[in-house]
């Protein structure tokens, strides 16, 4: 039988007994669904930590107090027990290294902020002119905090937008005189909203000189020193001279960690990379299952075809000719699921996108080929015992049925 | 020439722990263009005889020649190409897919045989107005009367030019009117030239062939070109 007569044979076939086409057509279509929605959920929650990790600075450097991760038994850390805090010296220190462009230290705290009768519990960061742009922070209104020596802090702050609008609501801020703790600062900026964003919330933050926050907090350590490399293959060169440059002003000891951007966003990307492979994994269990099911229905079609099987052996045809009938009548089943299914996936996925538009739910090409390839080759596999089964018929024993 | 020529042959089935002969030590020769009836009663051994001679069923021991050729032995695609080409099938019950149209029925034995559909379209529009059928050709079996049927079905069976055409019970599901019609093409088609063998329980229709075999056990009882065989 020619190809194009197999396939028109295979699909009358198919369309003979519509509910029961239907019903596999479906359970295909939802399994491909399935990996595609599934898929472009995962991929699209990588996507978004992605996107907020470059939003934050690409070229960033963090250093923490204190070592992380446990070495073997180091003398210097037996005499000393307690490792040392991150001042601003440091900070100042880390200015000479050079494969760094710029360097903000960081201080936090959380404080009231009050003005005309308002008051609200704030989140306080101190730190220092170039922090609004190491961190890809805009200005709305006003300046960023001054270019001053670190250790000076004068009495100035940079508001968030949320706080702007809550005390402020329609009037200027710029050049107010607000009270944040105990004492009297004067706003000079505005930040533009930016959402919530990975560590700390910029529209409900108080930016202030980072040696004014030291103080109001009583305390001379720092939270983080933001160090920013000169570009993005220096990253390597500018953590080993953070860390030379710390371990010399800690006396030898390495008590701090430095974390790259870098580093962090691998470990997201492979996290949550596996995850949408684990949830690929899930949804490809419903396309197995969609083909036990046109193995199923195919096996329902033999029997319940038996006769004509005899019949079309009879009229001559081979063993190879029914075979291939068969086959193809699954191979369409499958086909023509898994299309339905992908449409049905993007459509999804689309809507995901139109209700969640920060979130980028777009499948993975991997996962569309593994989901459309999977549901074809189980469809072909489930469907090959059927075709044999009905093959093999013995042509008297399929004629007696009818 | 002998078209058919069967020597001892025997089909026996396993029923538990009894073996029936269905055919037991058979001869026979069927010359081309004969008109051969086959009677007797149920369990006789006449459908398994038809099946044997159609090549679905393997005898468990003898020969059978098609055209001079041994074609027991042959490989079951080399036996599917024989029934493609040479032998045509009646059935008592049509058997029409029944999705098919007319005409996609009557061009099934070209379609299986990978005929292209151009050939194929021109051999079914003559075929259709061989057995008028013209206004039909796009109606679905239940959409036909019984007549129309079985007409299409014989105009299925010979739409690949067999030499052989076997007919099991073909008027046991029709009217009498319509069963003589049915029988007049068939006799017709054996005028042209191709050999005929029925299947029939029905005496009158046994009569009109120009030879009756009887079947009784599994063996021929009569044979009305060699006047009565002898039992055993």
């Amino acid at each position: 039988m020619r190809l194009a007569d197999t396939l028109r044979f295979a699909r009358d076939a198919a369309t003979g007994y519509p509910l029961r086409t239907a019903l596999s057509v479906l359970a295909m279509a939802i399994g491909v669904a399935a990996v595609v929605i599934l898929t472009a959920l995962g991929d699209g929650a990588r996507r978004y930590v992605v996107n907020q990790f470059s939003a934050i600075g690409t070229n960033l450097v963090s250093v923490l107090p204190g070592r992380s991760g446990t070495g073997g038994f180091n003398p210097a850390n037996a005499i000393t027990s307690t490792p040392r805090d991150l001042t601003i010296d440091d900070a100042v220190a880390l200015r000479r290294a050079p494969a760094v462009s710029r360097v903000a230290p960081l201080a936090v705290g959380t404080s009231e902020i009050s003005y005309g009768g308002r008051l609200r519990e704030v989140m306080v960061a101190g730190s220092t002119h170039e922090f609004a742009a190491i961190r890809n922070f805009e200005i709305a209104q006003g300046q960023v905090l001054p270019d001053e020596d670190w250790n000076r802090g004068s009495a100035v702050a940079v508001i968030g937008a949320k706080i702007r609008e809550e005390l402020f609501g329609n009037n200027p801020a710029v050049g107010q005189v607000v009270r944040v703790g105990d004492r009297r600062l004067r706003i000079i900026g505005v930040l533009k909203p930016m959402g919530q964003g990975l560590g700390m919330n910029t529209d409900e933050l108080v930016l202030v000189p980072v040696a004014l926050a030291q103080a109001m907090f009583n305390s001379n350590t720092l939270f983080r020193i933001l160090v920013e490399a000169k570009n993005r293959e220096a990253i390597p060169e500018a953590k080993d001279q953070t860390m030379e440059i710390l371990k010399q002003r800690h006396r030898g000891e390495e008590d701090v960690t430095v974390i790259t951007q870098d580093a962090v966003l691998a470990t997201f990307d492979k996290l949550l990379g596996t995850l949408t492979l684990g949830v690929a994994g899930i949804a490809a269990i419903s396309l197995a299952v969609a083909g036990i099911l046109v193995m199923n229905v195919m096996l329902v079609a033999v029997t319940q075809r038996t006769g004509e099987i005899g019949l079309l052996k009879a009229l001559g045809a081979t063993d190879r000719t029914i075979r291939l009938a068969f086959l193809a009548e699954a191979a369409m089943l499958s086909a023509v699921g898994a299309l339905i299914g992908y449409l049905l996936g993007q459509l999804g996925a689309f809507g995901l996108r139109q209700a969640f538009p920060v979130f980028p739910a777009y499948p993975p090409d991997w996962a569309v080929i593994a989901g459309l390839g999977t549901a074809l080759g189980t469809g072909l596999l489930f469907g090959v015992m059927p075709a044999r089964r009905a093959a093999r018929l013995d042509p008297v024993q399929a004629l007696m049925k009818h | 020439m002998a078209l058919i020529e069967l020597t001892g042959i025997e089909r026996t089935f396993q029923l538990g722990d009894a073996t029936v002969h269905a055919l037991a030590g058979l001869d026979l020769q069927i010359d081309n263009g004969e008109y051969v009836a086959v009677m007797g009663p149920s369990g006789s051994g006449k459908s398994t005889l038809l099946n044997l001679l159609g090549l679905l069923d393997r005898p468990n021991a003898g020969s059978y020649r098609l055209e001079g050729r041994d074609v027991t032995t042959l490989s079951p695609d080399e036996q599917a190409r024989v029934r493609s080409e040479r032998i045509g099938f009646v059935f008592q019950s049509f058997r029409l897919v029944p999705r098919l149209t007319a005409a996609e029925n009557i061009a099934l034995p070209m379609t299986l045989a990978g005929i292209p559909a151009k050939e194929r379209n021109a051999r079914v529009a003559e075929a259709l107005a061989g057995f008028g059928l013209e206004n039909r050709s796009d109606h679905r079996p239940d959409q036909l009367s019984g007549g129309q049927r079985q007409r299409v079905a014989i105009a299925r069976a010979t739409i690949m030019q067999p030499a052989l055409i076997l007919a099991d019970e073909p008027t046991g599901n029709l009217d009498r009117h319509t069963g003589e019609e049915v029988v007049n093409l068939l006799e017709a088609l054996n005028a042209s030239g191709v050999t005929l063998v029925v299947v029939t329980h029905d005496q009158a229709m046994g009569a009109r062939a120009r030879r009756q075999l009887v079947m009784e056990d599994g063996r021929l009882k009569s044979d009305s070109a060699r006047g009565a065989c002898e039992a055993g």
